[in-house]
């Protein structure tokens, strides 16, 4: 193996952010994704969504202004900037179920080539199932992204052929940012958009546990 | 007259059958109805289904209710917190019953009872494990599960203000589930911080009309119960 350094997860929040353009209304998923918050780019308007009912999310408080009626999906205490909205639970859902945010960024314990996502139960017979917004989120955006390592602590690919976990959703990320690489998935199969210096193509593709392209 | 207002607790909670469906609002400690739980408890019904997004933690509220075994089902999306540890252990040992929906779904269905509608296909859960066992249906070339409503017998929930009409406002993510579940229920009891004069509320700004309100008690913010964020790990 050549030598090369794995993106930090803060750089991988960045890579993201890179690609969510101005205007761009967005749910970050609980998280890795949430770090993608500290990233977005200054000179463009985006507005975070929350499934608790907030469009138009702000950073966290200083600890003083905490305010227990006012927290993110996580449950952290969060502010709203100017412009926010308050909504109830069934509308917030419609927001996603109905096509109207731009960006999803989601973790993920497995992807499939076909762009099928796991992330909400290992399946393990003795734990408690939680599903929460997940499987809402997965669908609810025209692009789901998810945001990961491309290998388990076991280094095991978390990028495959079929999910072995129990699915979140069918079909439904369309890219994949990795700590490794940047991946598309499309109709013809998962494609290689750039990866980090030093890993070679093909090196990249033996920590995939699914076929993978070079960009075109 | 109209005076939906009761005098305490103990009234608002008053007739709660034993077998009863309950809507319990909140997301996290916002908007969660500690009294009204906290007065379900002292009430007695028991072998109640309980619907909720989260299904208690530490040893108060909804954790308290399930402790004192008074809880037949729960229908949740995030059971599994940091600290569910009573809700844990009596689903271990298999005894509570568990009907786990995703959180977009339960909100849908819960608004659906309130609707009127009989059932609707939505694409959240297609070809999960959440979605074994019901009926499909591919619309326009895309993948549909069938859902059906939550209907229930009485709804807990927390708003900032309300007028002896029942007219409510909320506060910040507090709302979450309060305005479905209000019209879910028969009964549907509010617990407010603050009762104003019938007219005291902007019109333009009620987001739950008196309609979907039965009860309303005042339980002023110092006797709310202790309210703490707990952050977990997710929704």
């Amino acid at each position: 193996m050549s030598a090369y350094k794995k993106m930090t997860r803060d750089q991988m929040a960045a890579r993201l952010a890179r690609d969510i353009p101005d205007g761009a209304i967005v749910n970050l998923g609980i998280g890795l994704p949430t770090l993608v918050a500290n990233h977005l780019p200054k000179d463009r308007e985006i507005i975070l969504h929350s499934e608790n009912g907030v469009l138009g999310m702000g950073p966290a408080p200083a600890e003083a202004d905490e305010d227990e009626d006012l927290i993110n999906a996580g449950k952290q205490p969060v502010t709203l900037l100017p412009g926010g909205a308050f909504f109830h639970h069934a509308d917030s859902f419609g927001m996603m179920r109905g096509g109207h945010l731009d960006y999803c960024v989601l973790g993920a314990f497995q992807v499939s080539a076909t762009g099928d996502l796991a992330n909400w139960h290992t399946g393990a017979p003795d734990a408690i199932p939680a599903v929460g917004g997940a499987m809402d989120l997965a669908i609810g955006a025209k692009k789901t992204y998810v945001m990961m390592e491309l290998l388990t602590r076991q280094n095991e690919p978390k990028i495959v052929e079929r999910c072995t976990y129990p699915l979140t959703g069918i079909g439904c990320v369309s890219r994949i940012y990795t700590d490794h690489a940047v991946i598309d998935v499309t109709p013809e199969g998962l494609v290689a958009l750039e990866w980090v210096q030093g890993l070679s193509f093909e090196e990249l593709c033996q920590l995939c546990g699914a076929p993978l392209r070079p960009p075109a | 007259m109209i005076d939906k207002i009761m005098p305490d607790v103990e009234a608002a909670v008053a007739g709660v059958p034993d077998g009863a469906t309950v809507l319990v609002g909140g997301f996290g400690m916002a908007g969660m109805p500690s009294a009204l739980i906290d007065g379900l408890i002292a009430q007695g019904a028991r072998d109640l289904t309980i619907v909720c997004n989260n299904a208690g933690n530490g040893e108060t509220g909804l954790a308290a209710l399930l402790k004192a075994r008074r809880v037949r089902k729960v229908i949740c999306s995030f059971p599994r917190q940091s600290d569910s540890y009573v809700f844990d252990a009596l689903y271990r040992a298999g005894e509570l019953e568990l009907e786990l929906v995703p959180q977009g779904n339960l909100a849908e269905r819960i608004r659906a009872a309130g609707a009127g509608i009989g059932g609707f296909f939505t694409p959240t859960g297609y070809g999960t494990e959440l979605a074994k066992g019901k009926e499909t249906r591919r619309i326009d070339g895309r993948d549909y599960v069938l859902e059906h409503p939550i209907k229930a017998d009485f709804a807990l929930i927390k708003a900032l203000k309300a007028d002896r009409w029942g007219n409510l406002v909320y506060r910040m993510t507090a709302r979450n589930f309060g305005p479905i579940m209000a019209s879910a229920a028969r009964c549907a009891v509010v617990q407010v911080d603050e009762v104003v004069p019938l007219g005291a509320l902007d019109p333009e700004c009620i987001v739950t009309p008196g309609i979907h309100v039965q009860r309303v008690v005042r339980v002023p913010k110092a006797q709310a119960g202790a309210p703490h964020i707990e952050p977990g790990r997710e929704a």
